[in-house]
Formats: C-alpha cells, structure tokens, sequence
C-alpha cells in the first residue's frame, strides 16, 4: 500500500467508522508526506506532543493560507469577522485567550463551569424525560446534540427563548465545517453558509450590546466588559470569540459523547460499573478521550522555518497534519492501545490537544460527558445498539456517529 | 552471590531512610511500590509527617492554606517505624547503624539520606535571636511568621532577593504590608537566573510598592529593650525601621551530623555516583549508603559530568525514586539519575519557570515574546549550546526548551519562532555574579569538573 493512498483512505468516508487499522498502518511511517502539494501528516504521540509546544510552528490563518490549498474547514473565513484566538499565534492569541478565560475561568471565575453542574443534571433530565416511552431514541437528534448547545446558550447567556431560532443559525455553520458538505453543496451552500454566519454575528450583536448595558451574570457581559490587565476586547472580537465559543465548545461535545455511549455499550461490563457507581465516569471521559477523541486531526498548522521531525527535513511553510487519534493508541507511548481501559494509570492523552492551544472548554466537555454518561448508564432500561457500526458524519477531522440508534426497554 | 543478597534484602532486610520529608517519602513509597517486603524506618528529627514546602512562602503565607494543612499526599502504606521527633546524630559505616539523639541507634542494611538544608541563620546569633526575626523553612517557622504577621506587623523587612525571599515579599504585599528587600546583588533573583531577568524581577517588585535596596547589605539588626527587633542596619548606612524580619540567605547542607563518619559529606552536600550511590571521603562509592534530595550533589551528564546540587521540589522526588529502585535491585538493573533540572516560582501574580541550569550560562536570548511586558520565554547558552531556560507567564512553551537542552541544541537560536521580537534577535551577556563573592545561594550549585577535562594537571605526590 503506497502512503498517498493511507491519507486517501483516511478521508474516504468508507473507513469513518474504524479508522483504527489505517492509523496503525500510518504509525510505522511517523511523517508521510501526502503528494506534492499536500500535508505532511505526523502521526506518532512523541512528535505530536513536541510538536504542539514548538514554537517554530504556526496556527495564524494567515500563514496558513500561504502553505497553500487548504482541504480543511476555515471556521472563521470570509464573513467579516477577525479571525478568533484558535487561529492566532502569540501574541495576539495569548491576549484573547487570557481576556477570554477571565470570563470562564480561574482566578476570576473559578465557579463558573462548576456551578453549571445542579443545571447540567437538569438539563439532562429533562432529555431524558423528552424520550417518554420511546423504545427506540436517536441518542444524537435527542440527546447529544441539544445537551452541550443549550449549556453553552446558557452559560454565554443566550436566552432560553432564542435557542430554536439560534440553532437554526448553527445547524448550516456547523455542516460547513464539513469540507465534502461544503464542496457538494457548491456555491449555494456557501451562501447559506455565509448568511448564517452574518446573521448569527448580527444576532449576537444586538446582545452583546444589551449586555454593555445592563451585564449579567454571563459570559457574554464578561467578555462585552472586560478591561482587566490586557485590556478589553473590541466587539468585532467579542463577536468572533463568542461565534469560537459557541461552535467549538458544542461540536466537539456532541461527538465525546455520542463516541462515549457507542463505547460504553460496546463494553456492557464496563457499562454496568458505571451504572454502580457514577464516580468511574471521570475515568471513563479521560479514558474516551484517548480512545475516541473527538478531534481526530489538527490540520491547522503550518512550520515559518524548516524544520526536522524523525530525520525528516520538512520544509518552511508546509502544511502539518496531526493525527491525534493515531498518536493516542501509539504503542511507543501507551501499553496495549486499543483496549479500552478505564483503570489505566497512565493517560496522558492528546485528546485536548497540548500547547498553548490546548482545549479552551476542556473543564466544561469533561463535566457534561461525565454526567451526561452517568446519568444516561443510571436512567436508559436494558440499552442496545440498533446498528453497530452506526452512521457517520461525514468529516474525518470532527469524527463521530451521525446517529446513534439505541433501543431501550424504557427510561426509570 | 550479590543476586542472593539482593533477593534476601528486599524479602527481609532492614533500610533506614534518615529526614523524612519529600525525598524520603517518595523514595519510601518505590521501595514498596517495587516490592520491598523488609522493614523500613523513617527517621526524622521534625514532629510532622512528611508536609509540602513551596506552600510555605506561597499560599499559606497568602493564607490560603493553613501552615498545617500541607501534608504530603501518601501515594501508598508504607508500613514503616517512624521515629519522628528524633534528630540522626551519627553514622557507622561499618557497624551500619545510624545514632539517634535520644540515644537509640537504628541498624541497616542499606540507608538513604534525605536529610535535606537548613535555612542559613543571620549569623549574629544574639541578633537572630530578637523576637520577630523569622527564618522560613519548616512548618514551624511558618506558623511562626504568619501569626506575627497577622499580629498587625506594619513593616516587613526581607534579607536578601532570591526565590524564597521574593515570595515572602510577594506574599506581604498582598496582604498591603509595608515590604522592604535588601539584595547584595543588582537584582531579585540575580544569582538564580542573572542579572538580565534580575532586571525584571525588580521593575516587578518596584511596580508592586516594593522598598527594594539593592547593591546593599545588612550590617545589623537592632532591638529595643524589650529584646524585639525594631530596626534594620545597612552597609550604606541607611536604617530602616521594621516589625519583623525575614532572613532568606539561601541554605546550609543538613551534613553535621555525618562529621566523621568517613562519607563524602560537607558543606557543598554528599557527593554521589549517577545511581545515588555515596561517595565516600577518599572518592570511593560505597554500596550500602545513597543520598537523595537537596542534600544530595550527583554529576550529571548533559551539564559536562558537573557535580550539581539542586534545591528543586522535582528532583527530589525524582531522586528519591531513583535512589530507592537503585536500592534494591540488582547492579545491572540500576538506573541513572538524570533529571533534568526544573524550578517554579509564583510571586507578584507572575508564574516563573526554569529548566536546566541557568548559572552555568554566559549569555541569554529572549526567544518569545517581551521582557517589557514580563510574558516571555529566554533561552541561556554556554559554549554555543543551550544550557537552560526560563520563562515568566509562558510555561507552555517550556516544554520545547527543554528538549533543546537535551538535544545539546546550539546556541544562539538562529532559527525564527513564534512572537520573536526585535529585542531577542541577538544574545547578550546573561549577567551572573562572580561566583566568587557571596550571594543569598543560587539554589543550584555547580561543583566539580568534567571527567573529560584535561585542564586540571594531577601529579601524585611521591614519598
Ligand atoms: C519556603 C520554601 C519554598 C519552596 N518553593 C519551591 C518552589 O516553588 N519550587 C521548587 O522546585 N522548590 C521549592 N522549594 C524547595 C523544595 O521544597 C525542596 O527542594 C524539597 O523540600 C527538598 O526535599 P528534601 O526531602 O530533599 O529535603 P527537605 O524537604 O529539606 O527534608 C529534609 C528533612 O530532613 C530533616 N532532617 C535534617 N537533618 C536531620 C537529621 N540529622 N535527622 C533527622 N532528620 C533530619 C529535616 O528537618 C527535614 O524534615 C521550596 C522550599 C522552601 C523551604
């Protein structure tokens, strides 16, 4: 098998549902260069791992472009909006990030996505509810995607009453992420594309204002207020970190816990420990995100100098692609990889990157997945996978199941 | 035969680890962790269980934690004698025993010291003596300090910059506390990381209120009659009125006790081979004696076979660890203990790090970001190769530096990166002391030379 073609099929939507083999075969070349104008795909944990704290190594949309065509989703392109802090590099992405965590996290706001907790439990309940005498649920439609969106509404302090008009903005954004939607659809995907990104800056626009004159306990007003150390924000950056926020922080959530379930119910004994006792979710999320992380590929990098990864010189400029997901069940740094393991001592995964841009809502995914699995293994009756392997989304880089048919016997 | 004797210890035989603090514990735990079945005794002349100390100068001063309240977290039973309370007094080589100061005497197979430093006194003892003249090393002189401080103490004066004595500063500010800092150098942290960072670390203090003098030393302290200090002497002849003072002049190697028993053991610490084996006085290593922690010099070979002595809360748990595998497993299986040294230190809200060993550095280069702005990432270089690195509020990319220094990565960095400004494209002198003259004590010490330097002339003398 030549290596172009193990990059081809990683993103043949054929092998989305196990991409394992192919990442393992990927492992015993740790840098593939795919074709002449393509990425140099780096796959091993060691070199991922230094590679996300070297600082010779770029993530600026701008030097991005320069490496040239760019097969991957451009969140932030072309609707106006400045590019948010995830496509910066320092010191521009230390700022926004720094004014950015004041409104999320320690030391201003310690208790922030702590506090969320008595609301998540709620929330999830209430969907658990919804499912009524169901004996079949999409986990995705029903659970898994309205979960993460309405806690992040929530705590951005989008009201309550808008969500449905607001995910009716994402819905399009989101799908847009997907390169092969993207080109399929053509120009008039794009379009739809763009005008949902405007009108969802414009919506969010007319709240920051409000929230500039009468703040709330939200991030929203946080972020529309802030003026510590760094500064405050301009409101084309509030705008941009919040559009970040908002998509980055449920899509990656959707996907943790849809892979959480499939797993869990691909391992009943593991699942039935976690119906005893809620506490080995904190386990389990960690042990998920090494096993089935969410993000599979950072393809967002590019090097401003040359540089030398396992004797390979890659030249300046060159398009880097991570796979995360190899690196995670790298033999070399992980005994016994592709077991799923909850009582693994050493798991120091990749799941949430590493490095400076190290996953900003990493506290807020871990708690929702903590109890949205604990509660669903507690509530759902005699669970069961309708199709194994499920359906999956199309894109290779935000991996996970389309749907997620389960049949349970009722809810408790 | 040596097989059979290190089956028989790790089922039955006896090891004593002399301070039982970080090193000790740790290296306690491995013991057991990798099967050690024998007895163990922990002796250490302090009341406490192991506790934590870079909470001491941080938050417990901040009263974010209570002085009692920084127990080391126990990974494992370690099922041992413990002899807390009881100072070591002395040591038999060949009758392996260890002397206590209650007059008992504890017998081993094999021993780890891990009897740590001191805090180094103000050398006029009727002076140090003065009520409210505080030292800040163990859970005591904690308690000690915060209770006066929260007495309603007005002024602090700190004796001498280095990482201890910048926190306690720190620390006194917060608390809106009238601070004082006396420096003989040019600079807080000036013998840790030169006089380039030392640089920063004043405008740091100055720009938080901090009376900072430096260039300066304290000549006295003076009491009032009632034997409480009331103000400070320095050598320029000012006098500064103060409630209490700290002295921070660095450490004292906790070796006095070990005064004759034939080991390698002085005021620069007990010398020991890469597996933490002792050296005895002549230069021989011993088989039954290792040494861990700060009281522990050990060559190191990234930093040219140099004896180092580390003061770093990383090391001695890595050391102890290292040193008590090496204890109890077969010569073959025996590990090096190569740690790359690191250093933390949080003061005036700026998080400080460093990794390798910045005083063996001529010259340094900030790679990232602004000395101005105090968020920057500055790289340290002796003969064309990268020694160490430091940053202030930019640890993530310590990482990285890290692995250059392993690599033996050239120096100066010629290649662009990230956030790299004007003020980083050339290196300049890194601006240590003269090593010569004294300092507070960097809290890494360099000793010895390379095997491999061929400067050094030995001619033996002949009778
Ligand atoms: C205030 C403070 C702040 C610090 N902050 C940091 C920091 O931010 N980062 C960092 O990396 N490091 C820091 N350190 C250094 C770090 O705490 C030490 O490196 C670490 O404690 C060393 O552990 P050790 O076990 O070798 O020695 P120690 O912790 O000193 O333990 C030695 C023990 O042996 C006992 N002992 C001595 N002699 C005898 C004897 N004859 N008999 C019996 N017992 C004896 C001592 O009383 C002590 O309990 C700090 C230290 C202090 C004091």
């Amino acid at each position: 098998m030549s290596q172009v073609s193990l990059v081809r099929q990683i993103l043949d939507h054929a092998n989305r549902a196990n991409p394992y083999p192919l990442y393992a075969e990927l492992l015993k070349t740790p840098v593939v260069h795919d074709g002449e104008y393509g990425p140099y795909v780096i796959s091993s944990y060691w070199d991922i791992e230094s590679l996300l704290h070297d600082p010779r190594i770029s993530s600026d949309s701008a030097n991005l472009a320069a490496a040239g065509p760019d097969a991957m989703p451009q969140a932030e392109d072309d609707t106006g909006l400045p590019p948010s802090f995830i496509r910066l590099d320092p010191a521009e992405h230390d700022r926004l990030r720094r004014i950015t965590n004041s409104a999320f996290g320690p030391p201003n706001k310690p208790h922030r996505v702590y506090d969320m907790q008595p609301e998540m439990h709620r929330i999830v309940n209430e969907l658990i509810d919804g499912f009524g005498d169901a004996r079949q649920i999409d986990l995705v439609d029903q659970f898994a995607y309205p979960f993460p969106v309405t806690v992040i509404c929530r705590m951005l302090g989008v009201p309550r009453e808008d969500e449905p008009h607001f995910r009716d903005l994402v819905d399009p954004i989101v799908a847009g992420l997907d390169p092969a939607t993207r080109l399929a659809g053509g120009a008039e995907f794009q379009k739809k594309w763009q005008e949902a990104r405007t009108q969802l800056g414009m919506y969010l626009a007319g709240l920051v204002e409000e929230r500039k004159k009468h703040p709330r306990d939200d991030m929203l007003s946080d972020l529309a207020n802030s003026h510590g150390p760094d500064g405050s924000m301009s409101t084309m950056e509030v705008l941009a970190t919040s559009v970040l926020l908002l998509i980055a922080g449920h899509e990656t959530t959707v996907n943790l816990i849809t892979n959480g379930m499939l797993t869990l119910l691909r391992h009943p004994e593991i699942f039935q420990r976690l119906r005893e006792d809620p506490e080995l979710s904190i386990k389990i999320v960690e042990e998920l995100l090494r096993y089935e992380p969410p993000v599979q590929i950072v393809p967002q990098r590019t090097n401003i100098t040359d540089i030398e990864v396992r004797g390979v010189t890659i030249p300046k400029g060159s398009m880097l692609w991570l796979v995360i997901a190899a690196g995670n069940r790298d033999p070399e740094r992980f005994a016994d990889p592709d077991r799923f393991d909850p009582d693994r001592q050493d798991i120091e995964h990749l799941g949430f990157g590493s490095g400076i841009h190290s996953c900003f809502g990493a506290p807020l995914a871990r708690l929702e997945t903590q109890i949205a699995l604990s509660e669903l293994a507690r509530r759902l009756e005699n669970p069961r996978l309708v199709d194994d392997p499920p359906p999956y989304r199309e894109n290779a880089v935000l991996r996970g199941p389309r749907h997620l048919n389960i049949a349970i016997d009722g809810v408790r | 035969m040596a097989a059979d004797y290190v089956d028989w210890l790790r089922r039955e035989g006896r090891i004593a680890i002399v301070g039982a603090s970080l090193a000790g514990l740790r290296a306690a735990e491995t013991l057991r962790a990798e099967g050690f079945a024998g007895s163990l005794t922990m002796i250490g002349d302090e009341p406490y269980e192991p506790y934590d100390r870079p909470p001491l100068s941080k938050a417990v001063l901040l009263g974010k934690a209570s002085p009692d309240h920084t127990d080391l977290p126990q990974r494992r039973d370690i099922d041992a004698k413990w002899r807390l309370g009881v100072a070591a007094t002395g040591l038999d080589i060949t009758a392996k025993r260890v002397r206590l100061s209650d007059g008992d005497e504890v017998e081993y197979d094999r021993l780890l010291i891990a009897t740590g430093v001191r805090a180094r006194p103000w050398p006029n003892e009727a002076e140090a003596g003065l009520d409210g003249v505080f030292v800040l090393r163990t859970r005591d002189d904690a308690v000690g300090l915060c209770r006066r401080l929260g007495a309603g103490a007005r002024r602090v004066f700190v004796v001498g910059a280095g990482f201890a004595g910048s926190e306690v500063a720190s620390a006194c500010r917060e608390h809106g506390m009238e601070v004082t800092v006396a420096e003989r150098a040019g600079g807080p942290l000036v013998g840790a990381l030169g006089g380039v960072i030392g640089a920063v670390a004043m405008d740091l203090q100055l720009e938080n209120g901090v009376d900072l003098r430096t260039h300066v030393t304290v000549t006295a302290l003076e009491g009032d009659s009632g034997g409480k200090v009331r103000a400070v002497h320095l050598s320029d002849e000012s006098v500064v009125e103060t409630d209490v003072v700290v002295v921070s002049l660095g450490s004292i190697r906790n070796t006095d006790w070990l005064a004759g028993s034939g080991l390698g053991a002085g005021p620069r610490g007990i010398a020991t081979d890469a597996g933490c084996r002792a050296f005895d006085f002549r230069g021989i290593v011993t088989d039954d004696v290792f040494a861990a922690g700060d009281v522990a010099r050990s060559p190191h070979p990234l930093f040219g076979y140099q004896f180092l002595s580390l003061e770093h809360w990383g090391n001695a748990v890595a050391q102890g660890e290292t040193a008590a595998h090496n204890m109890i497993c077969p010569a073959t299986d025996r590990r090096p203990h190569m740690w790359m040294p690191a250093f933390w230190s949080s003061q005036f809200g700026v998080n400080i790090k460093s990794v390798g060993v910045p005083p063996m550095a001529d010259e340094i280069m900030i790679t990232q970001g602004s000395l101005t702005e105090r968020r920057f990432a500055g790289v340290y270089g002796y003969k064309g190769r990268i020694v160490a690195a430091v940053t202030f509020n930019n640890a993530k990319w310590l990482e990285y530096y890290q692995r250059q220094i392993e690599q033996g990565a050239p120096f100066p960095v010629g290649y662009p990166t990230m956030d790299r400004r004007p003020e980083g494209r050339q290196p300049m002198p890194a601006d240590f002391p003269d090593p010569s003259l004294p300092t507070h004590g960097p809290t890494v010490t360099l000793s010895g030379y390379s095997p491999a330097d061929r400067r050094m002339v030995f001619t033996p003398a002949h009778h």
